[in-house]
């Protein structure tokens, strides 16, 4: 029997999981804080700008949420299968293209700052 | 005050029975089963046995829980019988052959696909250059000991493939976790060097490709040995594999 071509989506899966499980908490925070209007200024407005135009800022932000779209379609799509929604195909079209419309969303975004 | 650990309890069982050369489908039967109260539902079995109905079929050896003939569905949950104890349960305990398994009869199952499992992946020491005699013993350190040793507990008692949704789900195509443990217990292991010839077998997409990680394996595994983290290990490095195989085929694994 062929070896699977599986890792290819599980890699993407896996590191994505691993990244959200610490990222994900930290953007709760974040966000509850920037909702009671308790923004520190290092992650003032002016200040994240500056850190998206730059190049570093770029690929950092992008690889954050190319791992976490494509960690979540992959979670998604087995969840989907493990209570019984067994259209594998259908669902793994649907998911991936959503993560796949992101990452590129986010490139057109990143690129225009 | 031994007058609690004596006393008697009146045990109600729901037992499968099936016997394919006569029956045209399983039937539950009712026993009410006079134990003591620091029985183990095989104690329950074999009293039945003896006194109430010899016709039951059931399994086991050793009854204490290192043989891994025992394993059927008590209350639905795949468990040693010999490991379960009847003062826990309270009601009508059901007693049924290990489910995603064709049933030989009443409580046995029919083993050989997990048999013909273990065999495809090579669960034995595979070295680079045998030694002989003469050169002595393969020597392990300690750390090396315990990088495979957890998965080495395994006692073949299939309850991981019961509990495996997967595995019911594939019809029984997945090659499952005690099976792809052991691979990866030998893998693990310093005096071996099979990993190659055993990765044809669980890399594959019936492999280890069809765990979704559900865990249910480690749940009801009685010897702890944690299939699902044997499992995520041999996703991992089988992912690594993939990209020195396609990007990097000149480093070696």
């Amino acid at each position: 029997m062929a070896k699977s071509n599986k890792p290819i989506i599980w890699g993407t899966f896996a590191a994505g999981g691993t990244l959200t499980a610490f990222m994900t908490p930290v953007l709760i925070v974040l966000t509850l804080l920037a909702a009671t209007g308790h923004v520190p200024d290092m992650l003032g407005y002016e200040n994240l700008h500056a850190f998206a135009a730059g190049w570093f800022g770029k690929l950092s932000i992008f690889i954050v949420i190319f791992l976490s779209l494509w960690g979540s379609a992959h979670r998604l799509r087995i969840t989907f299968f493990d209570f019984g929604v067994r259209a594998d195909t259908l669902v793994a079209i649907a998911v991936y293209t959503i993560a796949g419309l992101g990452s590129i969303a986010t490139v057109v975004y990143l690129l225009r700052i | 005050m031994t007058g609690d650990r004596l006393s008697a309890l009146q045990v109600e069982l729901e037992i499968l029975r099936y016997n394919p050369e006569t029956d045209t489908e399983p039937r539950f039967q009712r026993y009410s089963v006079p134990c003591k109260n620091e029985w183990c539902i095989l104690d329950a079995l074999n009293y039945l046995k003896d006194h109430l109905d010899p016709t039951l079929a059931f399994r086991w050896s050793c009854h204490m829980q290192v043989c891994g003939s025992c394993g059927m569905m008590i209350n639905g949950e795949p468990k040693l019988a010999c490991k379960a104890f009847v003062r826990d349960y309270t009601g009508v305990i059901r007693v049924e052959p290990l489910a995603h398994f064709p049933i030989e009869r009443d409580l046995v199952s029919v083993a050989d696909d997990f048999m013909d499992k273990l065999k495809r992946v090579k669960p034995y020491l595979i070295p680079a250059k045998k030694r002989s005699i003469e050169e002595g013993e393969y020597r392990q350190t300690p750390a090396q000991l315990t990088r495979y040793r957890k998965y080495s507990m395994c006692i073949n008692c299939m309850l991981c493939y019961a509990a495996c949704p997967e595995y019911g789900l594939t019809k029984s195509k997945f090659i499952g976790p005690a099976a792809i443990t052991l691979a990866h217990r030998y893998n693990q292991d310093s005096r071996d060097d099979g990993r190659d010839e055993r990765q044809e077998e669980i890399a594959t997409n019936e492999g280890v490709w069809e765990c979704t990680f559900v865990g249910a394996c480690s749940d009801v595994c009685p010897k702890h040995v944690d299939p699902a983290s044997a499992l995520q290990q041999v996703k991992i490095a089988s992912t690594v594999d993939w990209y020195l195989e396609h990007f990097m085929s000149w480093v070696k694994k």
